[in-house]
């Protein structure tokens, strides 16, 4: 299966990669033969078949409501491009 | 020093014959006179190696030592480590210094084991010969300009060129057993919940697990008894008794029943590969087993399915690198999309991208069905093969890669050519059964690797299979010149 | 033309518990920015989630107490979008399998009738963190200290069909969540959150129109504002012959406009696909059992026991009962003022209206029902007159004095009640207005008799300088006068 420009610059702007239309050329060569083998999947008859999403037949253990966790702000900023006030800055958020 | 096993320097350092500070010393030196060949590292972390060197030797002084402590090793660069650089082979994460610990990293603090470094990969562990690390490709020890395979190239590597005597790897669809193969050592894919994942950056959480490479067996099993374990911090691992897996090493294989499934031996196994793999199942019917042919009806349709799941996972998984709170940010972002957008097309490379933008593809409306459910149900149909196999036989063998290390850039150009490099072993992921990589003969003076999988959670059987394997053979002792 | 009004609602409602849904990071509300987001709240590399057993309780509890059916086996999910204050780029929510299944909630309406809305669902989620739009620069801050905060978003089936009945809900549902104990329903604090689906169709048609969503309303009355301001702007572009975008608003109840919310309509695909790295939870008849043996009374209950134990009348019952805090309150109050009726009228009057003013919330209140109810007691035994409970409520709540009888002490408020002495102040106020005493000794009008004996009143209170017995001034006037 084919896929086609408008939806490899679709599908980017929903990862948030920016692409140029050189990229999209190559994309649209790789992500194609990419599909094309991932399209074998429509040979196989799986209509009485349960997806499975975890390799292990298992079921979620849950954690008593007790505070584990300690500041590390400082710790963590440290590491951060933008800060000021403890708080992490981005380029203004419009709602 | 440097050719000895774990086990052995283990032996050395309790018999005082040697400290671990004299040891690590000895390692760090010949690590930075030699990698320049081979770009197996992309941190050395003399410092902290020292540090930790002392701290181990006042741990045996204290008669508080393990079968690890003061022993040197190496870190996959995908292991968050406290203080020490953590890249994940990407430039997202060029200067990342975690300020916490993974639990396998902390299982190894804990045993006192002194880590020289991280191990260069394939970014964020997409690939199959660490070409696409933005710290350079690695360079396979047995021959120039050959791959070490991938995605955890540089551990393996690094232990083939004697750099290390152990490292940790990754396998999400190969990645540990692949590269062993490529380089002529021994690596062991766990069963799927059997090592914690926490503070292993997740490339496909479903399929991801941390595992052992060493030269030996038997190391792999001294490591697994470090790195297996429950861990309250991953939802995902399982709560279960964990063995010593050196105490069953020596049991004999008389009676074990080997199965070869014969899709695994197709026209994509070159003749000469083949032979090899056959010879070594030969010295298994030598030391008591019996052979028989399984199938797998559905392994075709493994790659395909894997190559759905595992982009889908990631491209949930690597939106976290946004530029906003740690990592790569681009410069001057002019708005908010721009620094996504920008951030994430600098700071990704190529492969990492195709991954997020084929996931993001198979999660979107309209697809999700077709090709994200779809693959889920395959592999369902994947793992009941594997269970319908295990009524039959008590192992499978089969060859690890179609073809031994190829030379660089010989399947760069395009990508699906390097995803067949998995053929024999992404399925075993799909399932989350444990498998290994094992040393087993020569092709063109490149190392061959049999793979050994094992029903759920029968990694001491399988370390047990490789340790009986190494002792009547000594493909494993070869070492590049 | 004739338009119903079709309306479903979404809340979001925080769960009151110790530590976020999937890290041990504390939830406690105001903290400095990012003290309380740790690895796993920040997204850090590696790091993975383990859900919290209370906030599956939490909302198992809810589900009991909305008669819905429990999600045995409940499965999160991941909805990919980017936005600064969601730090993994997705959300962890429940979709197809959620923890509490379909249910409904009976609501009073102002006619005196019940409606019956239907839950469609309940499920568990991670709250965002805060974006702070204050000017760093040019940039946005960004704190995460909400962010992981448990949250159950519940949904109603389209059901109601007017702002009063959606009001009516939103109280309701308040109610129930405080009086369960999983919310502290602090809407100042962003506790519970509210999201309104609105959409008109022609009088009486079967087809459904378009509908828009506002959101983010955290207050009863910006909802019923929002509602109402949504519905005339709808019937506006559908009598002008236009057609409705569905589309996220903005309302901006300071000044009673919304707007549209264009970034979140731009191509919002979610992929949403089940999280990996959480396994399928499963809720046997133990937890259920367990987590029903926690129910408290519920306010529907409590009502009636209202009525019943105190002698309230329904509606004072009602606006007691509603509030769990407030009810708790009101009882502890009566439990130290005796006459629950003085004891409604001042939680319901001066308490509420004083915690209006401030906007405070009843656990904020500077008083205590213990308090209140010593105050309560000296009105009913006289020792206070009401302009004497006022001033002593006063210095209760500014904390002047703690001590309701101390306060009556020191400011002299106990009215004397002693009659020899009353009946002689009204002798001598009396002695000193003549023409008036003529004046109400000719007046037949009891409506004006009323009000010239109120003219008797100011004197006498200024003679017994306001300790005066108000009630027993009056009864010796009357005799004295004749009336």
């Amino acid at each position: 299966m084919s896929i086609s420009r408008e939806d490899i610059e679709k599908v980017a702007v929903l990862a948030r990669i920016k692409v140029d239309d050189e990229q999209v050329s190559a994309l649209e060569k790789d992500l194609g033969n990419i599909l094309d083998l991932v399209d074998q999947l429509s040979a196989a008859d799986t209509d009485a078949v349960e997806p499975m999403a975890h390799p292990l037949d298992a079921v979620q253990r849950l954690r008593a409501d007790e505070v584990t966790e300690t500041n590390q702000r400082e710790a963590f900023q440290a590491i951060a491009p933008a800060t000021e006030d403890g708080l992490y800055l981005v380029p203004k958020v419009i709602d | 020093m440097h050719n000895k096993s774990v086990a052995e320097l283990s032996k050395e350092l309790e018999s005082g014959k040697i400290s671990s500070v004299e040891l690590t010393q000895q390692f760090l030196d010949r690590l930075k006179s030699e990698d320049g060949k081979y770009n197996s590292f992309i941190t050395i972390s003399d410092e902290q190696a020292l540090a930790e060197a002392k701290a181990a030797d006042e741990m045996r002084a204290a008669g508080k030592a393990t079968a690890w402590t003061g022993v040197p090793f190496a870190h996959k660069d995908i292991f968050c480590t406290n203080g020490v650089r953590t890249t994940c082979g990407s430039k997202m994460l060029e200067n990342f210094v975690p300020p916490y610990d993974a639990t396998v990293t902390a299982n190894f603090k804990a045993a006192g084991a002194v880590c020289l470094g991280k191990t260069n990969m394939d970014e964020f562990a997409m690939g199959s010969s660490n070409e696409s690390s933005f710290f350079g490709a690695v360079t396979n020890p047995w021959g120039d300009k050959r791959v070490p395979g991938g995605s955890s190239g540089g551990s393996a590597a690094a232990v083939a060129a004697r750099l290390v005597p152990a490292a940790t790897g990754t396998d999400t669809g190969g990645s540990i057993r692949q590269p062993a193969a490529l380089c002529g050592i021994t690596g062991l894919k766990p069963t799927y919940g059997r090592v914690s994942r926490y503070g292993m950056i997740a490339f496909a959480s479903s399929l991801d697990q941390g595992g052992p490479m060493t030269r030996t067996a038997e190391d792999a099993a001294l490591m697994m008894n470090v790195m297996a374990g429950f861990d309250p911090k991953d939802s995902t691992c399982i709560d279960r008794e964990v063995p010593d897996y050196t105490a069953t090493l020596n049991e004999p294989l008389k009676g074990l029943k080997i199965g070869l499934p014969k899709e695994y031996f197709s026209e994509q196994l070159s003749p000469a590969m083949e032979e090899q793999v056959r010879n070594a199942v030969r010295e298994y019917e030598k030391l008591g087993a019996t052979v028989k042919e399984v199938s797998l009806p559905n392994a075709k349709l493994a790659i395909a399915a894997y190559y759905v799941i595992a982009p889908a996972e990631a491209s949930a998984n690597l939106s976290r690198f946004d530029g906003a709170r740690y990592g790569y940010r681009c410069e001057n972002p002019k708005d908010l999309m721009d620094m996504y957008t920008r951030t994430r097309a600098e700071g990704f490379g190529n492969e990492v991208k195709r991954r997020i933008l084929v996931g993001s593809y198979a999660l979107s409306a309209g697809y999700f069905d077709a090709y994200y459910l779809k693959a889920q149900k395959v592999r369902r149909l994947i793992q009941q093969d594997f269970i319908n196999a295990f009524k039959e036989v008590d192992v499978m063998m089969s060859p690890v890669s179609p073809s031994p290390a190829f030379v660089q850039g010989e399947k760069t150009t395009d990508p699906v050519t390097m995803y067949l490099e998995d053929v024999f072993t992404i399925a075993i992921n799909l399932a989350g059964i444990p498998a290994m990589s094992v040393p087993a003969g020569f092709v063109d003076g490149l190392p061959v690797g049999l793979q050994i999988i094992g029903d759920y959670f029968s990694e001491a059987r399988l370390l047990n299979a490789a340790h009986q394997f190494q002792q009547v053979t000594d493909w494993h002792q070869r070492e590049p010149q | 033309m004739q338009w119903d009004i079709v309306i479903g609602l979404e809340i979001h409602v925080q769960l009151a518990t110790k530590t976020k849904i999937f890290s041990g990071s504390s939830t406690a509300f105001g903290a400095e920015p990012n003290t309380q987001a740790n690895a796993v709240d920040l997204a850090m590399p590696g790091t993975l989630p383990v859900p919290n057993e209370q906030a599956f309780r939490y909302a198992v509890m809810f589900g009991l107490a909305t008669n819905a059916e429990i999600g045995r086996r409940s499965v999160f999910e991941r909805k990919n979008y980017f936005y600064p204050d969601l730090p993994k780029g997705y959300q962890t929510t429940q979709l197809a399998q959620p923890i509490v299944g379909p249910g409904h909630v009976d609501i009073d309406l102002s006619d005196g009738s019940t409606k019956r809305v239907r839950i469609h669902h309940a499920h568990l989620e991670e709250d965002a963190g805060k974006s702070l739009h204050e000017d760093y620069h040019g940039m946005s801050g960004i704190d995460l200290n909400r962010a992981g905060t448990p949250l159950i978003e519940v949904v109603t089936e389209p059901d109601m069909n007017s702002a009063e009945e959606a009001v009516a809900f939103a109280k309701k549902l308040h109610s129930l969540v405080t009086s369960l104990g999983i919310c502290d329903g602090d809407m100042s604090q962003g506790s519970m959150r509210f999201d309104v689906n609105i959409s008109l169709k022609p009088k009486g048609s079967d087809t459904l129109g378009t509908r828009t969503e506002t959101k983010n309303l955290n207050s009863f009355r910006f909802m019923e504002q929002a509602i109402a301001h949504e519905v005339e702007r709808q019937m506006d572009i559908l009598e002008d012959g236009g057609e409705i975008i569905q589309e996220t608003r903005l309302y901006n109840g300071d000044r009673d406009e919304s707007r549209s919310m264009r970034s979140k309509e731009e191509a919002n695909d979610y992929r949403y696909f089940p999280c990996p790295d959480l396994l399928p939870v499963e809720i046997d008849d133990n937890f259920i059992e367990e987590a029903r043996a926690r129910l408290p009374e519920l306010p529907d209950a409590r009502r009636a026991r209202f009525k019943e134990q105190y002698g309230l009348n329904d509606y004072d019952a009602g606006i007691l009962s509603a509030d769990a805090k407030l009810a708790g309150f009101f009882e502890e109050t009566v439990e130290h003022g005796k006459d629950a009726k003085l004891a409604s009228n001042w939680v319901q009057g001066e308490f509420s209206a004083r915690l209006n003013a401030e906007e405070k919330s009843v656990a904020e209140a500077p008083i205590t029902g213990a308090q209140l109810g010593a105050l309560v007691t000296r009105i009913a035994d006289n020792t206070l007159s009401s302009s004497g409970a006022k001033k002593v409520f006063e210095a209760l709540w500014t904390g002047e004095n703690d001590n309701v009888d101390a306060i009556i002490d020191t400011k002299g408020l106990k009215q004397v009640s002693d009659s020899g002495a009353l009946e002689a102040m009204v002798d001598e106020v009396l002695a000193g207005m003549p023409d008036q005493v003529a004046q109400f000794q000719g007046e037949e009008d009891p409506k004006k008799r009323k009000k010239m004996l109120g003219g008797f009143m100011g004197p006498l209170m200024k003679a017994s300088k306001g300790q005066g017995n108000p009630k027993l001034f009056n009864e010796i006037l009357l005799r004295k006068l004749g009336g």
